[in-house]
């Protein structure tokens, strides 16, 4: 379960995707619409969200298999949202299931430091008067 | 040869297109349709520090030759999460 998706994010059914007995942790980040803009003093309504399908989705893969490679046995699923995600409602959502609570930390760290400085996804933000502007994530 | 270009977020809204078909000369490079796309796009040159190409779904530098019917990218920071 990994890729790009228009609809709300459902988190339990990813928890459900990565899960088995052979793991004692499940470690989920989710990166929410927020109200304030670090750039713009205007209250956020929304983030909008596009992507270019192909290379956002092989990057996601490729995340996932140095998941794999760098913290060991585990199963990780990774959701993006396109289009509107209004305040409050997750934009990315990343489930690790790990034996253990420090890989799957860990790992669900590094997915989403990944995640942000790499795959071709763009937001922007959308405010409560209606204007919008283009934000990008900080160079890692 | 005609090629396919794919722009995204702000430079999208400067090119005023997300999927365009372009006329360029035999043997041009991406920095060759960028200069071209540059000329016509007010604000669009002030940019290229900060756009990355990619050619065919990879990463690829300026100085790629591009070939009938390839497809490129303009990229501009990602904004992801």
């Amino acid at each position: 379960m990994i890729g790009l998706t228009a609809q709300p994010l459902d988190v339990n059914a990813m928890v459900r995707a990565v899960q088995t007995h052979a793991h004692g942790a499940v470690a989920t980040f989710l990166g929410t619409t927020r109200e304030t803009s670090p750039g713009d003093p205007r209250p956020v309504v929304a983030l909008e969200y596009e992507a270019y399908p192909a290379m956002a989705v092989e990057e996601m893969e490729t995340i996932a298999r140095e998941v794999r490679e760098r913290f060991g046995p585990l199963e990780i699923a990774m959701l993006h949202r396109t289009g509107r995600v209004v305040l409050g409602e997750p934009s990315v959502a990343i489930v690790i299931a790990a034996p253990h609570r420090g890989p799957a930390f860990d790992a669900c760290r590094y997915a989403i430091d990944e995640l942000k400085s790499r795959v071709a996804v763009w937001k922007r933000e959308v405010y409560r008067d209606g204007d919008a502007a283009w934000v990008e994530n900080a160079p890692p | 040869m005609r090629i396919r270009v794919l722009a995204f977020a702000r430079l999208r809204e400067l090119l005023g297109f997300g999927v365009g078909e372009l006329e360029v000369d035999d043997g041009a490079t991406l920095e060759d349709v960028w200069a071209r796309l540059a000329r016509d796009a007010a604000g669009l040159g002030a940019l290229r520090s900060s756009t990355r190409f990619a050619h065919n779904g990879a990463l690829a530098t300026g100085s790629t030759a591009l070939s009938d019917g390839d497809e490129i990218a303009l990229l501009p920071p990602v904004g992801g999460g």
